[in-house]
């Protein structure tokens, strides 16, 4: 059947339909990772857009029941080149349409989504939709410009109750912004012994289980509009170890006084480039965010850059002069060195044990 | 880390003539890897014996040498260069087996000479199968259960516990030679003793078989700073135990998961660290289909086939790269070469399908087997980028120019299931397209994935192309079925064939409906930066990126993939044509699709289309750009059969007229344009028919050459004596005779055969120079011994081939390069055996010897300027004194197992080597060197030799014993030299099991040189085949030509001192 894909500019990309048909209005972004899709499908943090594969045949592989990024997938729409319906992989449970038909999540297939990317490259990300071939394309358009970007998506993805990952090792809260299950496997790898609270949990809550460190997850949106998180990180800061990924890292920026802006088309892809400031080594890294720590608002603040992007220079990394306290905006890979320094900060700081 | 600036003289080793396994990419990346150093202000000594390529142009390196790649040689550059480092990582094996040789010489020490890029521990740990396993273990990477053995005893009791298959795998052989699959006892001796002779250091590792594994591969590079990157990650479609230069391979990969993807790529990255190369490096690694289990099976620490795979997959150029890497730079201060505005620390990300096809010579050895194992045979290959699979894949199959458009082969339907699934189980050459059959027939898939070990993913996508071909046979001309089509890359000639249409009307019929390509550039980065670079290929898809500027364009066709008779040289004069019209201010857009080539390299032209080379994909292009016009005459025939049919949609070509070409290549034009120009020819007729052949042989007289019209490198050309042979060559070497393919029956003359190549600009011709060929008429002029200047004729009849030359270049009317073959009989008559209509497997060789840049004058011939315009007097151009230039044959042989070896006028060899010194014999020595004959001053030579030929190989007999030879002979040959007074070891005949038949002596190594004739009456004697095949095997040099064999006469008499006694001078 064929479907849509509307852009706010008033662009119309014509392609068949896959998946479900929850038709709703997100931001459109691209991704450039060849392999992948089904993490980036369940990556939180993907919560209020539509994701674009910029490799064209998505799907070959399936969906198996190990690699996703969370339970209830909240990416509102998926857009590629081509489909493929006949997974083949020995871990593979069903298709790729079959599952985003059960998440009820719309596809498109077809579209010439290297176009797509060029123009979303050269004009910044925009809001777009899918819908049937038959609807009112002026209608949509008007639509999406009327409508705002969504502000609420972590609290549409965190967890709505506490719940622990028990081991026996030093104790971190996980502040869940929209946590990915590589972070929550990769911690508890390093023999944290977890409990995850939603993303309003005051710093009483935090504190009431004697942590000796907190995570703060990666998620979906603009960190800015998260105006209370920001106050509990400022405290949370001065009180123990505190190791933030993704949104979380740019919550410390915020809390030691460094701002934030929007990208144009920000880094989403599994080869961004960075550099380790004080190594000049260059790690090359997954990455999926839409704002960035702004390089210059640092100069004022007890941060410290500690990595920085090779090609468009942005903040990739800080660290706090004074508390116990560092962030990454890429995600770190299983055994990444990073967790290592996590648990060691932790070990050193040992606050609580003192 | 800035560049390093203690070292200033770098030494480039090249990877030598083209062989099976080692071909174009080394040229690619050698010249790449020159100018990448130049560019850092290096100065750069260059040292390679292959005359046809770019690389050894003088304006690549600070000074090139072409001399043969040896300890011997490269010491004396060495010597005379004092270079402080060497880097020997782009020469392929050639170049990092010398740099190990010269290293265990004392002499790199001895210099101060700083091994670059791969250092000798990296080279040692990658190519040494206990080094290596050690290093995989320490590094907790697994590798197949395997052992080292020195002898084939050694390796049956290893398997007699671990159990078969198993692969035999030679240590430091290049694409694999020697080794193979092994499922018993029998055939592990076989291969096992192959191996061991193949192996330099008489090594293999016998290793526990895991075929049917997913066989991946990924291309990392890593500087100095410790950070590493994958380029390109790659997947055979073909599992493990199908050679990665011969399978069918996509990239990226398809088929893994993210989890799968990144275990074995931090492996391979992994292992470049340990390896601690600075530059590119390959590893292959094998994935268990139901597991995350893996192995690793091999690592090659340099730039590799691959790697120019994954450049030109990419856009990422890795042999420049490296070469900046073994200099101390780092990954993050180079910026990347296609964006311009990122840097090449970054994983190159695509979003397209790349599918590369190997193309085989088995067109050209019709008995060699196909069965297709761990040893490569394909002699080059394509690639080919679409959006979807079925675009990227369909693509590949019609640029492989083996006259098939689409995954069908006509003789495979006659094939009944039981005979298909025989081929399909024989893994061969054509078993993609028995599978697409069998799934044709309406057989089961299972039993595909059963057998093959396919993926059922890439089984999946021909079934898509298969539902397709339904599609269209049930929808003849509908417009939509038509988009459907054309999206997922149907060619028209195979959609007009099934629609009973004309492949014009089809196109015509597409364009009146926009159902037309737009192009996508390849830019490292699936669009997340902006390129600078237009790198591009089509798709059927929506958004055009090709930006067409106003400037004066013209579009030059390259020549398409690598094969025997069509080989590096037509891309190195494409290369240059291309230079010369960006120096005349034109813009010069190339259309190819050949990954392994320079012209292929996006910094060559303006723009690069990466394209099928067929007349649907070329007028796409020129619709767009609409071109001053096309340049298809250094494209070799692939280019020149294109002519027709651009003509007939309007194109104008540039140089040499279409109707010239058809001149030259139609008999009967040509043969009236020869009467009227009054220049001789061989007496012969075309035959349309099998009776008429046979009038005309007997009216011309036996022997006679036959062969089909419009042929490539002498394929299917054979000498036939009788009725007999001619009724049997008819029956078997022709596929169609009919008005449209008529055969040739020439006269043979024996005689010499002499070559030039020429320009003509429309009025005046201006010839480089006179080859001659050291074997007489009968053996393909591309296998012969080519020595400039020439060395026999008179001046006479030098002048009257400069005279026919002349006078066909003005009386064709040519307009650019062209190549003329003559013989030359016993009564000086010269005769024209053929001319072609465009640039020659020569010209690279004649350019760089003469210093007459001939595509560059060439070209500006077309370009509309006169050779006298360019400074150039028409005529001969003078021969310098004091140098002796000769071009050798290099062979492929040992890879191509049941391939006769006997030369003929049927081209065999894959490469060439230059050798130049002060006289002939020291040239003659150099080039049979550099083309991999060893030659001692002692030794001995096996002789088996025809009774025609006794009388003239007793002298050459009596000449190799002179200089201290001993001499090996069969019985009659033996007989007749005993009876003149020679002392002949008798080699038994083949039967006799007595370890010393004359198989064994071959074996054994007895003998440095076999030399083998056949009468002419064409041997089929099955002892000569073996006789040619085990040496061939055995690595031995055998000539069936006694030129050849005097030629080398010659030069052991001038390496020797004659052993005369007093008494024999009469003193």
């Amino acid at each position: 059947m064929e479907r849509l894909l509307v852009l706010e500019d008033g662009s119309v990309y014509r392609g068949r339909s896959f998946g479900g048909d929850n038709f709703r209005i997100g931001e459109l972004v691209f991704n450039t990772s060849m392999t992948g899709y089904q993490e980036i499908l369940t990556d939180n943090a993907y919560c209020g857009q539509i994701v674009m594969m910029t490799y064209p045949l998505i799907g070959n592989y399936g969906i198996n029941r190990d690699d996703y990024e969370s339970i209830d997938p909240a990416t509102f729409g998926l857009v590629v080149k081509d489909y493929c319906e006949q997974p083949s992989n020995w871990r593979s449970q069903e298709s790729l349409g079959d599952f985003l038909k059960r998440e009820d999540i719309p596809g498109i297939y077809g579209v010439d989504t290297r176009a797509i990317t060029r123009k979303l490259r050269d004009k910044g990300n925009m809001k777009a939709t899918l819908c049937n071939a038959d609807a009112d394309i002026e209608k949509v358009v008007e639509e999406l410009k009327n409508t705002e970007l969504m502000k609420n998506q972590v609290s549409l993805v965190s967890a709505k109750k506490v719940y622990p990952m028990p081991n026996r090792g030093k104790k971190v809260v996980v502040v869940d912004f929209g946590v990915t299950m590589s972070t929550l496997r990769d911690l508890s790898k390093c023999g944290l012994d977890m409990i995850v609270v939603g993303h309003d949990a005051s710093v009483e809550t935090i504190m009431s289980f004697h942590p000796d460190g907190v995570c703060l997850s990666s998620g979906p949106g603009n960190p800015c509009d998260l105006t209370s998180q920001i106050e509990v990180v400022k405290e949370l800061m001065k009180q123990t170890v505190v190791f933030g990924i993704g949104l979380g890292y740019q919550l410390i920026a915020l809390a030691s006084g460094a701002t934030v802006s929007k990208m144009g088309f920000g880094h989403h892809g599994s080869n961004i480039p960075v550099t380790e400031v004080a190594t000049n080594k260059v790690k090359i890294t997954h990455q999926n965010h839409g704002y960035a720590v702004d390089v210059d608002s640092l100069e004022n603040t007890s941060l410290e850059m500690t990595y920085q992007a090779l090609n468009d220079k942005s903040c990739e990394g800080i660290e706090h002069k004074e508390y116990p306290a560092f962030g990454i905006q890429f995600y770190p890979q299983t055994g990444d060195a990073l967790y290592g320094k996590f648990v060691e900060m932790i070990e050193k700081g040992d606050r609580n044990n003192a | 880390m800035p560049k390093r600036t203690d070292i200033k003289k770098i030494l480039v080793i090249g990877s030598g003539p083209i062989v099976i396994g080692q071909a174009a990419e080394f040229d690619y990346a050698g010249s790449q890897a020159c100018q990448s150093l130049r560019e850092e202000g290096y100065e750069v000594i260059l040292i390679n014996s292959n005359p046809a390529t770019i690389m050894t142009d003088s304006t690549i390196a600070d000074r090139v040498y072409i001399e043969p790649i040896n300890l011997d040689f490269a010491k004396r550059v060495i010597y005379k260069e004092r270079p402080d480092a060497i880097l020997g990582s782009l020469g392929g094996q050639t170049g990092l087996n010398l740099v190990v040789e010269l290293h265990e010489d004392g002499i790199l020490d001895e210099y101060g000479v700083e091994i670059l890029g791969t250092d000798l521990l990296a080279i040692n740990r990658a190519e040494d199968r206990e080094l290596f396993r050690s290093l995989m273990q320490d590094i907790n990477e697994p590798v197949p259960e395997s052992t080292i053995v020195h002898t084939v005893e050694e390796a049956v009791a290893f398997c007699e516990t671990l159990g078969y298959p198993v692969v035999v795998r030679p240590a430091y052989t290049l694409g694999g030679t020697g080794g193979g699959f092994a499922d018993d006892e029998a055939e592990l001796r076989d291969i096992c003793e192959a191996g061991l002779k193949a192996s330099p250091v008489h090594q293999c590792l016998i290793e526990q078989s895991i075929a049917g594994y997913k066989e991946i591969e990924y291309e990392v590079i890593r500087d100095a700073n410790d950070n590493a990157i994958v380029v390109c990650s790659m997947e055979n479609v073909d599992p493990v135990g199908v050679h990665t230069g011969d399978s069918f391979v996509v990239a990226p990969v398809q088929t893994l998961t993210d989890r799968e993807n990144a275990m074995l790529s931090s492996a391979s990255l992994k292992i470049i660290r340990a390896l601690k190369i600075c530059g590119g490096c390959n590893v292959q690694l094998a994935l268990n289909p139901d597991s995350f289990k893996y192995y690793v099976i091999e690592v090659n620490p340099r730039v590799s086939r691959s790697s120019a795979l994954a450049s030109k997959a990419t856009g990422y150029p890795i042999a420049k790269i490296s070469a900046k890497l073994a200099v101390g730079l780092t990954l993050d201060e180079i910026l990347n070469p296609v964006t311009k505005n990122s840097y090449a620390c970054f994983e190159p990300t695509v979003d397209y399908v790349v599918s590369k096809f190997a193309r085989f010579p088995f067109d050209k050895f019709p008995n060699a087997d196909r069965h297709l194992g761990t040893q490569m045979k394909a002699t080059g290959e394509v690639m080919s980028i679409g959006r979807t699979f079925e675009e990227s894949f369909l693509k590949a199959i019609r640029s492989l120019e083996m006259k098939v458009d689409h995954l069908y082969k006509k003789e495979l339907t006659e094939l009944s299931k039981e005979e298909l699934l025989e081929k399909i189980k024989k893994c061969d050459d054509e078993r993609i397209f028995a599978i697409t059959q069998w799934l044709r027939n309406g057989y089961d898939l299972e039993t595909v994935i059963d057998v093959t070990k396919i993926d059922r993913f890439f089984l999946w996508h021909i079934q898509r192309i298969l539902d397709l071909e339904t599609l269209m046979n049930e929808n003849p001309k509908d417009i939509a079925v038509l988009r459907t089509l054309k999206e997922n890359g149907f060619s028209d000639s195979y959609i007009a064939r099934n629609w009973d249409m004309k492949e014009f009307d089809l196109y015509n019929l597409r364009k009146e409906n926009g159902i037309i390509p737009v192009y996508k550039k390849v830019d490292t980065c699936a669009g997340e930066f902006v390129s600078a670079t237009p790198y591009l290929y089509s798709s059927y898809d929506q958004e055009n990126e090709s930006e067409v500027s106003d400037r004066k364009k013209i579009i030059v066709l390259g020549s398409g993939p690598i094969r025997i008779g069509q080989g590096v040289e037509f891309d190195y004069a494409t290369v240059h044509c291309v230079e010369t019209l960006r120096d005349a201010g034109y813009e010069a857009i190339i259309i190819n699709n050949n990954p392994e080539t320079v012209s292929t390299d996006f910094s060559i032209s303006d723009k690069l289309y990466f394209e099928p080379l067929t007349t649907e994909d070329v007028m796409h292009v020129i619709d767009l750009e609409k071109p001053l016009g096309v340049i298809v005459q250094f494209g070799g025939q692939t280019a020149i059969n294109l002519a027709d049919s651009l003509v007939e949609h309007g194109v104008k070509i540039l140089g040499t007229s279409l109707h010239s070409i058809d001149l030259a290549e139609d008999r009967h034009e040509f043969e009236a344009m020869l009467h009227k120009l009054n220049i001789p020819q061989p007496q012969g007729e075309t035959a349309v028919t099998v009776e008429e052949s046979l009038v005309i042989a007997n009216k011309i007289g036996y022997p006679v050459l036959v062969r089909p019209s419009y042929v490539l490198g002498g394929r299917a050309m054979e000498i036939v004596h009788n009725d007999d042979e001619l009724r049997v060559y008819m029956a078997t070497a022709v596929k169609e005779i009919s008005h449209d393919a008529p055969i040739l029956v020439d006269k043979y003359i024996v005689g010499k055969e002499l070559e030039i190549d020429a320009i003509a600009d429309g009025k005046n011709v201006y010839i480089p120079g006179v080859m001659e060929h050291i074997e007489r008429a009968g053996v393909h002029s591309g296998d012969s011994i080519s020595v400039y200047p020439t060395q026999t004729i008179s001046q006479q009849v030098k002048d009257t081939i400069i005279d026919y030359g002349t006078r066909i270049g003005k009386g064709f009317e040519f307009v650019g390069l062209y190549n003329i073959q003559f013989i030359v009989d016993k009564e000086d008559n010269v005769y024209v055996l053929e001319v072609n209509p465009r640039s020659s497997r020569t010209v690279p060789f004649l350019s760089k010897i003469t210093g007459v840049a001939m595509s560059y004058i060439a070209t500006q011939a077309i370009l509309g300027k006169s050779i006298e315009e360019q400074g150039y007097t028409p005529g001969y151009h003078p021969e310098e004194e004091g140098r002796v230039f000769v071009k050798a044959p290099v062979f492929s042989f040992a890879k191509l197992r049941s391939v006769d070896t006997v030369l003929g006028p049927e081209m065999k060899s894959t490469g060439e080597a230059l050798g130049s010194d002060v006289n002939l014999e020291k040239a003659f020595y150099k080039a049979l060197v550099a083309s991999g004959v060893s030659v001692p001053t002692h030794g001995n030579v096996l002789m088996t030799i025809d009774d025609e030929n006794k009388q003239e190989a007793l002298e050459l007999a009596k000449r190799f014993a002179n200089i201290g030879y001993g001499i090996y002979a069969t019985k009659g040959t033996a007989d007749m030299f005993e009876a003149e007074g020679l002392y002949v070891h008798r080699a038994s005949k083949i039967e006799t099991e007595d370890g010393k038949n004359v198989l064994d002596i071959i074996r054994n190594g007895r003998v440095n040189f076999v030399i083998n004739t056949m009468s002419n009456k064409k041997n089929t004697s099955a002892d000569g085949f073996l006789i040619r095949r085990v040496s061939a095997e055995n690595n031995i040099s055998c000539m069936t030509s006694l030129d050849t064999a005097n030629a080398l006469a010659k030069v052991l008499e001038s390496l020797s001192f004659s052993m005369v006694s007093m008494n024999e001078m009469g003193k």
